[in-house]
Parts: C-alpha cells; sequence; structure tokens
C-alpha cells in the first residue's frame, strides 16, 4: 500500500488512472442514477454491447473507433428505446439480440483486425492504467454536458423517469424525453468504455446508484452519493490491485460489487427489524 | 360546457369490446362514480376520457373539446395500489410535479409552483408529511399525496383511479371526506370497485360492464344538491334501468 502511495506521487499515469475514476465515477454516478431508478440496467447493457460491435466494425474499416462506437451506441439506443415506447412486450428480447450480436460482431472484427487480436480483454475491461491526457479531456467534457444537460432539465427528467403517464398527461414529451435519457447513457457509455472496459462502465452505472438509491431519499442526493461512492470504488480497487499486481477494471468491479451485498443486506435486516 | 359528454363511444383494444355503445354525461360540479367488475372497462374509460387511449367510434368530449386538448383541466389521480413506492423522492416533490408543463421550461420550480404545492398538499392535508420520503408513507397517505399532486395542477375535475383500493376502511371513508370537500369546488368523477361505500358521498353512480352503462342517483335529491351546490344542479337522466344488485 505504501508502494502504491508512494507511486501515486511519483507517477504520472497513476494519477491520470485516478483522475479517469473521479470522471468516469462523475458520470455514472448521474446516468446510472437514471438507469438504476427507471430500472433500465439491463437496457444500458444492451447498448454497451452494441458499442463493441461497433468499436469493432469501425477498426475493422480503418474508421475511428470512437466514431464507430458513437454510432452504434446512439443507434442501439433510438432502436431499443423506440421499440421499448411502442411495442413492450418485444423489449427484452430485443435487447438480449442486441447484446449478444454486438458482443458477437465485436469479437469477429476485432480478431480479424491486424494488430488488435489480443485486446478484447481491454475493452471489457477497460485499462485505466492507460488512460490518456486526451482521454480525461473527453471524459470531462462529456460530465459537463451531463451536468448542465440534466442541471438545466432536471425536474423534466424526474418527472418522467418518476411517472411517464402523469408526465404525459401534463404535456410534457415524454416519448423524446426518455430517448434523450437513453441517447445520454449511450453517450455515457461510449466516452467510458475505452478508459474503464465494457463491464466496467456497466458495473459503475449500477452499483454507487444502487447502493446510493438505498440510503437517500431524493434523485439529486442519489446522484451525489453514488458518484462518491464511484470514486471511492475506483480508487480503493486501483490501490487494492496495485500491489498484487490485480487486474485494475475487475478488482474496482469486485469492490463496488462486495459494498453492494453488504448495503443490501445491510438494509434488508434493518427493514425487517423496524417491521417485526 | 359539460366536463364529459360520451355518446356512442365503442373501443376495443384489437379484440372483443371493452366498452360498446356507452353513453354517458358527467355535469360540472357532479361526483360522480363509476362502478363495475374487473375486466368492466373501467380504467379503459379513464384512458379515453384523458386521450391516452382514441374511440374506435362514436362521440367524446371533455370541456366540449378533444380530450388530448382538454387534459390539462383534468387532475388524474392513478391507481395508487400498483405505484412504485421505492423512487427517492420526497413527498414535496411528488406534489410539485403537478406543475410542469409542456413549456420545458429549464431550471428549477418557480416561487408560484412551491406555493401551489403547499396549498395543494393543504388542500390534501398532507402538509406535515411534506419532507417524507415516499417509501415512508401508508396507502392512505400516498393517497393523498396523488390526490395532492393532482390539485397542483390547478384542475376542473378531479379523475380517480380506485382511490380506495385496498385500504382499511376508517382511511377509505376520510379519502371519501377529503373528496367531498374537493367536490364543493370541482367536479369529481371516479372508478370504484366498492359500490356500497361510494354510494354515500357520490351524487351519482353509473355502472359499467362490457359496454353497458345504466345510472342511479344516488340517496341525494335534486333539491338536496342545490342545497349543497347553491345553485341548480342537473341531474342527467339516461332512461336507463337501475341495477337490481351491486356489482362486485
Amino acid at each position: 500500500m505504501m508502494e502504491f502511495v508512494r507511486t501515486l506521487g511519483s507517477q504520472a499515469f497513476l494519477q491520470y488512472a485516478f483522475a479517469a475514476g473521479f470522471l468516469a465515477s462523475l458520470g455514472c454516478g448521474i446516468m446510472g442514477t437514471f438507469v438504476v431508478v427507471r430500472r433500465i440496467a439491463f437496457l444500458a447493457g444492451g447498448i454497451a454491447h452494441a458499442v463493441l460491435g461497433g468499436m469493432g466494425l469501425a477498426l475493422y474499416l480503418g474508421y475511428s473507433p470512437l466514431g464507430g462506437a458513437l454510432v452504434a451506441a446512439v443507434a442501439a439506443a433510438l432502436i431499443i428505446g423506440i421499440v421499448s415506447l411502442r411495442a413492450r412486450e418485444h423489449e427484452d428480447t430485443l435487447i438480449g439480440a442486441i447484446w449478444a450480436v454486438g458482443m458477437a460482431l465485436g469479437v469477429v472484427f476485432i480478431s480479424r483486425t491486424p494488430g488488435y487480436n489480443s485486446e478484447l480483454m481491454s475493452y471489457l475491461f477497460g485499462n485505466i492504467l492507460m488512460v490518456s491526457s486526451g482521454d480525461l479531456m473527453l471524459m470531462a467534457m462529456l460530465d459537463l454536458f451531463l451536468l448542465i444537460t440534466v442541471g438545466l432539465f432536471f425536474r423534466q427528467l424526474q418527472a418522467v423517469t418518476f411517472d411517464e403517464e402523469f408526465s404525459r398527461l401534463r404535456g410534457l414529451p415524454a416519448d423524446l424525453l426518455y430517448l434523450f435519457l437513453l441517447v445520454l447513457a449511450a453517450l455515457t457509455v461510449v466516452l467510458l468504455i475505452r478508459v474503464v472496459g465494457l463491464i466496467l462502465v456497466i458495473a459503475l452505472l449500477t452499483l454507487p446508484a444502487a447502493v446510493a438509491g438505498q440510503w437517500t431519499g431524493s434523485l439529486g442526493r442519489m446522484m451525489g452519493l453514488a458518484s462518491i461512492l464511484g470514486a471511492i470504488f475506483t480508487t480503493g480497487g486501483l490501490a487494492l490491485s496495485y500491489g498484487p499486481d490485480l487486474p485494475a477494471g475487475a478488482t474496482i468491479i469486485l469492490l463496488a460489487g462486495s459494498v453492494f451485498i453488504v448495503s443490501t443486506l445491510f438494509k434488508s435486516r434493518r427493514i425487517r427489524g423496524r417491521r417485526s | 360546457m359539460k366536463p364529459v359528454e360520451i355518446t356512442k363511444l365503442s373501443f376495443a383494444y384489437g379484440g372483443p369490446p371493452v366498452l360498446e355503445d356507452v353513453n354517458l354525461e358527467v355535469g360540472e360540479g357532479e361526483f360522480l362514480g363509476v362502478v363495475g367488475p374487473n375486466g368492466g372497462g373501467k380504467s379503459t374509460l379513464l384512458k379515453l376520457i384523458l386521450g391516452l387511449l382514441a374511440p374506435d367510434s362514436g362521440n367524446l368530449k371533455v370541456f366540449g373539446e378533444n380530450p388530448k386538448k382538454s387534459r390539462r383541466r383534468i387532475g388524474y389521480v392513478p391507481q395508487f395500489s400498483e405505484f412504485r413506492r421505492d423512487f427517492p423522492i420526497s413527498v414535496r416533490d411528488v406534489v410539485l410535479m403537478g406543475r410542469l408543463s409542456g413549456r420545458m421550461r429549464p431550471g428549477p420550480y418557480s416561487a408560484v409552483d412551491r406555493r401551489a404545492a403547499v396549498t395543494a398538499m393543504k388542500g390534501a392535508r398532507i402538509l406535515d408529511l411534506k419532507d417524507r420520503r415516499l417509501a415512508e408513507l401508508s396507502g392512505g397517505q400516498l393517497q393523498r399525496v396523488l390526490i395532492a399532486r393532482a390539485l397542483a395542477t390547478d384542475p376542473d375535475m378531479l379523475l380517480l383511479d380506485e382511490p380506495t383500493a385496498s385500504i382499511d376502511s376508517s382511511i377509505e371513508e376520510s379519502i371519501f371526506e377529503l373528496l367531498r370537500d374537493l367536490n364543493k369546488r370541482m367536479t369529481i368523477m371516479l372508478v370504484s370497485h366498492d359500490v356500497g361505500f361510494i354510494s354515500r358521498y357520490v351524487t351519482r353512480v353509473a355502472c359499467l360492464n362490457r359496454g353497458l352503462v345504466c345510472h342511479t342517483t344516488s340517496e341525494l335529491s335534486a333539491k338536496g344538491l342545490e342545497d349543497v351546490y347553491g345553485s341548480p344542479v342537473q341531474l342527467i337522466d339516461h332512461h336507463s334501468h337501475l341495477p337490481t344488485e351491486a356489482p362486485e
């Protein structure tokens, strides 16, 4: 642990990893809160896996993987979103299909792309230790964008997430706001996937917000606590993984998962205690 | 301008008709209870009045207009027993949602909105619960919160879906007392499975089952209504037979 702290003081890559963890936690805290309360974690997972397909295709064709990821994420978000609005009964199957096909496309294209064969793991788990300053800038811009849009339209987004039917009756463009929310989630997934990997994005979108939701009474505070928890998980996971040289992303996820389980057990015992 | 005018309305969800040849008028200041068995089309009727569904045939006017146009004049109270309570939100923030409009104005609620929410919470007698989290409320309290949210929209008519399902009868009575008070300033229409309780409070009962609607004026006479409202109130007679027994 001391070695970790010493390295942190001197090594830029570790400082970047920390900054990446903080920036990812902020975006995931904001969007993850919506994902958890609107119960669309499966949907977010589907979008994330579609991103893998888009990145793989773009790499194979020689385009920027970020562009491919963006197109795939927004397309997947809109397709799933429109189907879930029009024909809810097909939503589950569609997400499953996009999930599996996206992943398979990604694997196939990455295997066909020279020089990228060995990097599938880095797409799944990311490599937070190899973040560049450009990545940090992009993530900071995403966070700023999320803070501004969600801040400006917080009331409306809260209303459609809480009670879509009532929002519609009040004249809010509920369908558009829902699709907007999905596109924001897709953007978050895309920018964070390059840094922390597919699985860590899903973990950071759901676990901190799920824990925060157990202990807070408002959407705003849930976002705040989820962001703080995300930062603790990424920092703690990095520190824990450094000494024994464990994979950083996976360690962060295991830490977050453990806290989620403990929090859930603690919460359910408290509720049972109150009822008896 | 009648709050609700329905003539020869039919509706089906693609299968057999849920509502068939329904005729119904709701007069201003009325407190109408719609009763009927599950699957009798009560909730469908509400959705049609709110413009969430469109009739297959027949005519439906709400405040003399297409229901979509006039839906903002209706304060809708959904079935609270099917309502999610694990959402992290305070009572005040739920009630404030009644102040939202389609204009998508960015930023926080205005002082006017906040005052209107307080007035609505007072009206539903839940001001003391304003900082409570939704998950901490009882069924009856949640029902009042949803009524307050509907009141915050400043409606001309309240529309309630099963407001007393799965709450015990003393609380049910207090909800109906509240509605009777509110009825002094607005039209109320509610659907319920419980005909017995309803008839003590409403001015008229409509029974709805597979397209058949019949009316019965409750104990209140037209003269009694005049006393309550201070002006003559029209009772609508659809020349239908009275129900011989209460539907379940």
